[in-house]
């Protein structure tokens, strides 16, 4: 008796503590606050195909990873918190097209987030046909892309790009004007040498994003793989240029497919209002065990609350990203968790009508309504995991709390209602402990 | 006992509710969400009253964005539907929202290519057959030693029975709302049926559980008992179980229903009548079903 009522000394002191790293955590925030799904917070949500038809077969993977790295990077340069970006392969069964997806939480604009992704500058280096360096632009001003040569070098093979002044210098009064220095690759290196040591005397035209930059002359074969791209720049102009070169060349071209984002109050309209559905749910099943199983129901009322604590902590710890489709599966998973509770409660009274005393019913109730505990859960779990398979990333967080739910609850009824039960210790000799111990509308 | 005595009686609910909501199905047919079809949703608020309903539509059927719907959403609100569009077209949408001097604020917007629509909606398929199936391999494995008088396979057979009638009756709802107020089935809504399916055969299971462990004493104690009696018996035993668990489950969902978000009513409302469905029949069909296939088979044999 000493025993197991220190037993459920531990279990309640160890609930609380729970409790109180849920609430502790979520007061001060940090590592171990709730994750918010992107229909509970503002955000967007996109999702892009990726075209791997010019990929060779044995690099698709590595030009995804690489893809995935370059759009993480632009997306890491805007200040997103907390960004997702995932490469993900469609299809019933996972042989469909490659898709990128990227969350990007407090982003509310959908048209701002593509420009962040999508930005990426192109960077041409173009010959200008001979003779016509007179007449790169036309008698308008436009641009007369006729004179240039089909590119020669591209972005494709940029190493880095860095902001530098020209004529002022760190000791001069004067800053200079700003420019942009390319370093190219080793294959563009040899590229750029082979095209200045063939064509010196020729204009070559610097296109970014087919705007011609400038088109300096070639004076000398220039090796050792730098250029300079110098034009109207000012400072920050020049440093936007530089990094978006930088973190901007795409392996392989993307395409959306997909957009979804949330406003800032409708998320948080969602979330409050799974809150207060959770609670008044909470509150009236509580209610309802109470008075149906009177003090077995209490301490299922107990054990609810440990399933709940131990639920949130889990969501903390795993960490599972909270939807509106998973708030949902955890205020079911509630009104499920005291179905084990209901079983045992049901046996109990079997039990206890039979004749046996409180104590070896209590045991009894428990060996016998097993069982179906067991068999039911096993449903509840098939289902769960065939559903995670099913799920876009939304319907995954509700499979994922819902399967655990089921499993919490199963190990919370059977270990904290026992002990609880067995603790209280009623012999269930007096009539009092009778009416406590049954259930319904009998005496 | 009572239900047993009456089952023919009981068993004309659930079918005269059956067939009719597979009529409402062929008739009407459902009418797929954004996600499942592929297409765009876009969401506004306007600050103080809304514009009427006529004079948004009137102004976005300008734009030649093929079929568009508009539907009013809370109290500020419109959810507009259409193809999916890009976000050049959203803008001249949101634009076109904005009427009677009132401004069109977006709350969200979504917009999903056919493929992924088809792919999920291919997956749902999939993932039901592949419910209903794990689910017979599992009752038939859980009753294996159970084979007198009604072979286990029974078992797995009339279970699939009152699923089939579970998830068909949200399912006719949602095409009778479909018709009158525009409701929609969406992923969540397939998630509903997939949870109905799981939740709904724990009824069945218990039921048939304690029928397991009924008729097993009875010939551990070698009593002849008549079927009947055993089922009956077994009723009376897990009814107020049956009846508990599902009330604590409805009790929560129609919380959601009526105070949790948006996004979640239909989901909530769909297991509502799912849960409703299947403790009706895990009580009243489930169990009585034996005992007719038990008798049947029996004047078969003579």
């Amino acid at each position: 008796m000493v025993k197991t009522r220190l037993a459920a000394l531990a279990l309640i002191i160890a609930s609380i503590m729970v409790a109180y790293f849920v609430y502790h955590t979520e007061k001060t925030g940090g590592r171990f606050a709730f994750k918010l799904g992107l229909d509970l917070r503002p955000g967007s949500h996109l999702v892009y195909k990726a075209d791997i038809s010019q990929v060779p077969d044995g690099q698709v993977e590595e030009a995804l990873n690489s893809l995935r790295d370059v759009i993480e990077r632009r997306v890491n340069l805007f200040g997103v918190s907390e960004p997702l970006v995932q490469v993900e392969r469609g299809g019933v069964f996972g042989q469909g097209e490659h898709r990128l997806i990227v969350e990007l939480p407090g982003v509310t604009d959908v048209t701002q987030a593509i420009k962040m992704i999508g930005e990426t500058p192109v960077l041409e280096f173009r010959l200008v046909k001979a003779g016509q360096e007179g007449a790169l632009v036309n008698p308008d001003g436009s641009l007369n892309l006729d004179s240039f040569e089909a590119p020669t070098l591209t972005g494709k093979n940029l190493k880095h790009a860095a902001v530098e002044f020209s004529g002022g210098g760190a000791n001069s009064v004067f800053q200079g004007t700003p420019e942009v220095r390319v370093d190219f690759d080793a294959e563009g290196s040899k590229i750029f040498e082979t095209l200045t040591g063939t064509n010196v005397g020729r204009a070559m035209g610097i296109f970014l994003d087919g705007k011609l930059m400038s088109s300096p002359v070639i004076r000398e074969r220039i090796s050792g793989g730098t250029a300079i791209i110098s034009g109207s720049f000012t400072a920050d102009s020049a440093k936007e240029l530089a990094r978006n070169l930088n973190y901007g060349a795409l392996p392989l071209p993307i395409e959306l497919s997909s957009t979804q984002s949330i406003g800032a109050t409708l998320g948080e309209k969602a979330l409050n209002a799974g809150l207060v559905a959770g609670a008044i749910g909470l509150g009236l099943v509580a209610l309802f065990m109470l008075l149906w199983y009177r003090l077995p129901g209490l301490v299922a009322v107990v054990a609810l609350g440990t399933y709940i604590a131990i639920m949130l902590a889990l969501f903390k710890l795993i960490p599972v990203t909270l939807t509106s489709a998973g708030i949902a599966g955890f205020i079911l998973s509630i009104g499920l968790a005291v179905d084990a509770n209901v079983l045992i409660f049901e046996r109990l009274k079997e039990e206890i009508r039979a004749g046996k005393n409180v104590q070896d019913a209590i045991r009894e109730g428990f060996t016998r309504a097993w069982t179906s505990i067991r068999d039911s859960n096993v449903a509840h779990v098939i289902a769960g995991v065939i559903l995670f398979w099913f799920g876009t990333s939304l319907i995954k967080g509700f499979a994922l709390v819902f399967v655990l739910g089921v499993l919490v609850s199963m190990i919370s009824a059977i270990t904290v209602s026992r002990t609880l039960l067995l603790a209280i210790g009623l012999k269930g000799e007096s009539k009092l402990s009778r009416f406590l111990m049954s259930s319904g509308l009998g005496k | 006992m009572h239900i047993i005595k009456n089952r023919n009686l009981y068993y004309l609910i659930p079918a005269a509710l059956a067939v009719a909501s597979l009529v409402v199905i062929f008739m009407f047919g459902l009418k797929g969400g954004v996600d499942l079809t592929g297409g765009s949703l876009l969401e506004v608020s306007y600050a103080d009253a809304r514009p009427s309903h006529e004079s948004v539509q009137a102004s976005v059927e300008r734009l030649n964005l093929g079929d568009i719907r508009v539907q009013p959403t809370g109290e500020k609100g419109y959810i507009a539907r259409l193809r999916d569009i890009t976000d050049q077209e959203k803008q001249g949408l949101l634009q076109a929202m904005t009427v009677d001097g009132q401004t069109a604020k977006e709350e969200q917007f979504t917009t999903i290519g056919p493929t992924i629509g088809g792919e999920i909606r291919t997956k749902a398929w999939y993932a039901m057959a592949l419910v209903l199936i794990a689910i017979i391999l599992y009752i038939a494995f859980a009753f294996r030693k159970v084979s007198l008088p009604v072979s286990s396979w029974k078992y797995g057979i009339i279970a699939i029975i009152t699923l089939v009638h579970d998830v068909i009756l949200p399912v006719g709802l949602f095409a009778i709302l479909g018709k009158t107020h525009g409701a929609e089935v969406d992923s969540l809504f397939i998630v509903g049926l997939l949870t109905i399916l799981g939740i709904s055969i724990n009824d069945t299971i218990v039921v048939f559980d304690r029928i397991r462990e009924n008729l097993k004493i009875a010939h551990d104690k070698n009593k002849k008992e008549d079927f009947e009696v055993t089922v009956g018996n077994s009723i009376t035993q897990t009814i107020a179980r049956s009846v508990n668990t599902s009330l604590t489950v409805i009790i929560v969902l129609v919380a959601l229903y009526l105070l949790g978000p948006v996004t979640t009513q239909n989901f909530a409302l769909t297991l509502i009548v799912g849960m409703v469905a299947g403790t009706y029949s895990s009580i009243f069909l489930a169990s009585p079903l034996l005992v007719t296939w038990e008798r049947w088979s029996k004047s078969r044999a003579q």
